[in-house]
């Protein structure tokens, strides 16, 4: 049955979301019959189809390795919206466990 | 001369002609936004200061000689747009208190064309919805009649040009976002060709779809914005370098020789009694203007919802992993990194958002990739496909742009209904066409007292914007029906 199609808790990791056994409940049955709504895209025939990643043909271009100053933050307006700063950097919870 | 009702054309002539000064213009406007906003909810946010500081811009370049094609023109703008110094909120609580440090290349067109912006608009979450109720920060309502949705997501854009408290806005369209909010408050919103418009400062939704484009109360005004916003940027490596043909002052007033395609598969049949009729009088007004209709078939346009609910989550999870609590917005903290990056996602994303970070993830996590995104790729193919082969028997192609009139409040509580609402546009979007819609009548909701406005979409071959704004130009000259309608608020 769609419920028990997607293994919401295992998805939500992945998506470093944290979810409640409310939101379990409720996206579960959602998300399963969007698939199963998905699911009549079997029946379409894509054999020897190329896939498109976007629709207008586009091809690799380069630029010259400039700076463009109109592209480039000061520091201190780079970090104006961060949660927390200390000096010049982002700070953030610790990363690496300590040693022990 | 009124600024509150009078065309971007009008106001802009009058502006350069100095008969009236941008300044003028903003102090007109700006009471009448903050009593109007009071009961539409268009804006989250509005900037009287720098509307006073653009118009008194625009009056010192006006005086000196300049000749400015949105000169004094009141414009807003959608809130996944930045513009220095404003709040740039996608509609989230994730970025409520988030600043733009830059201007979207968009949004500094249209100032540098002499726009005067009026605020910021509300919008569905991050862009992700087709009635605006996803917004996290505050409730739109449609000018037409305030117990309904405005459409989404580009909500406000809409509602505020249909309310008169803009004269343009800019919205953004993925799969829809401004063409059926457009028809629900009876104003013309247009999707260039996915590539015409730079993006950069464009919070980003589902890459390879999502494309700016205007509102406006009429088609010459979309097509005034369209000239300005229109063509290569530098600073968006996605933005298609070739000509751009200007529109405006080149639209067409008949449509002898345009032959009109009618697709079988979005038929008439599914709708209510009272749309239909309306569907049917705009197809007999083509012909009256001189068209032909032609019959045609996109046989895949029914895998077009599929395929869309796969190609925009995906891209959605990808783009939406930058909102980590880290370099902006809301931070929830938790034991260590990991635990902050869960939490913060978990308070400052909504339900609609998340479903479709969910979805997206699924759809790109290892051993579904090939059934799920790499299938709808080549899906997106063959409905691209039959779009081009389509086009070799006739010129533009017309459809409802929604699939019924706005409807009330709370009355879709099920994600799949209201993805349905966008079944007529979103094959267009997965080919990347230019796509427009149009007032086209009004129709009477069974669970209404008011007619509520439909639109016609009108959809062409790609980088064919100039064509298709003329064949919408000619339909709305001949017609009119935005003006039949007046609105509540």
């Amino acid at each position: 049955m769609p419920t028990d199609r997607i293994d919401i808790r295992h998805v939500a990791r992945l998506a470093r979301l944290a979810l409640t056994d409310d939101e379990i409940a409720t996206f579960g049955p959602q998300l399963g019959s969007l698939m199963t709504h998905v699911d009549a895209l079997a029946k379409l025939d894509t054999e020897n189809v190329a896939a498109t990643a976007q629709v207008i043909p586009s091809r690799n271009v380069q630029r010259e390795d400039a700076i463009r100053p109109e592209t480039i933050l000061p520091r201190d307006v780079a970090l104006q919206n961060a949660p927390q700063v200390q000096g010049p950097y982002f700070r953030v919870p610790r990363i690496i466990a300590e040693e022990g | 001369m009124d600024p509150l009702k009078d065309s971007a054309r009008a106001i802009a002539r009058d502006v350069n002609a100095r008969t009236t000064s941008a300044a003028e213009v903003a102090e007109a406007l700006i009471p009448h936004v903050e009593r109007v906003d009071a009961q539409l909810g268009a804006y989250l946010e509005l900037t009287p200061e720098l509307m006073r500081e653009h118009a008194r811009r625009v009056d010192a370049r006006v005086a000196a000689g300049e000749n400015l094609p949105l000169a004094g023109v009141p414009v807003a703008i959608k809130d996944n747009m930045c513009l220095t110094g404003t709040r740039t909120t996608a509609g989230s609580k994730i970025l409520e208190t988030f600043v733009a440090p830059y201007t979207a290349t968009a949004v500094q067109r249209l100032l540098d064309a002499g726009a005067l912006p009026i605020g910021k608009t509300n919008l569905d979450e991050f862009a992700m919805g087709s009635s605006g109720e996803n917004s996290a920060l505050g409730l739109t309502r449609n000018p037409y009649d305030l117990d309904r949705v405005p459409g989404g997501s580009s909500a406000g854009s809409a509602s505020a040009v249909g309310g008169f408290e803009a004269t343009l806005s800019l919205g953004s369209d993925t799969g829809g976002s401004i063409r059926e909010p457009a028809a629900f408050c009876n104003v013309v919103g247009f999707k260039p060709t996915y590539g015409r418009v730079s993006r950069y400062g464009l919070i980003a939704f589902a890459s390879s779809l999502d494309q700016i484009g205007p509102f406006a109360r009429c088609v010459e005004d979309a097509a005034l914005v369209y000239d300005v916003i229109a063509g290569k940027d530098p600073l968006d490596a996605t933005s298609v370098d070739r000509e751009v043909e200007p529109a405006a002052g080149a639209l067409r007033d008949d449509l002898r020789g345009v032959r009109v395609g009618v697709v079988k598969e979005f038929t008439l049949d599914d709708l209510d009694a009272a749309s239909r009729a309306v569907y049917e009088a705009a197809y007999a007004d083509l012909e009256r203007l001189g068209a032909e209709l032609v019959d045609v078939t996109l046989p895949t346009a029914e895998y077009g919802l599929a395929t869309y609910y796969l190609i925009a989550p995906a891209e959605c999870s990808s783009n939406l992993a930058r909102f980590d609590g880290v370099r902006y917005g809301l931070r929830v903290d938790g034991a260590d990194v990991g635990e902050m990056y869960e939490r913060t996602r978990a308070a400052g994303f909504g339900p609609e958002v998340k479903r479709r970070i969910l979805i997206g993830t699924y759809a790109l996590s290892s051993g579904y990739y090939d059934a799920y995104y790499l299938k709808a790729q080549k899906a997106r193919t063959r409905i691209a496909e039959d779009f081009a082969r389509a086009f070799e028997r006739c010129d533009l192609i017309v459809s409802p742009a929604a699939s019924s009139p706005a409807f009330r409040f709370n009355a879709k509580s099920d994600p799949v209904t209201m993805y349905l609402m966008d079944y007529y546009t979103i094959p267009g979007s997965l080919a990347g066409l230019p796509s427009l819609s149009v007032p086209c009548g009004a129709a009477l909701p069974e669970d209404g007292t008011r007619p509520m406005p439909m639109g016609l979409q009108m959809t062409s071959p790609l980088f064919t914007e100039r064509a298709l704004l003329g064949y919408a130009h000619a339909y709305e000259r001949a017609t009119m029906h935005a003006e039949k309608l007046t609105p509540v608020a």
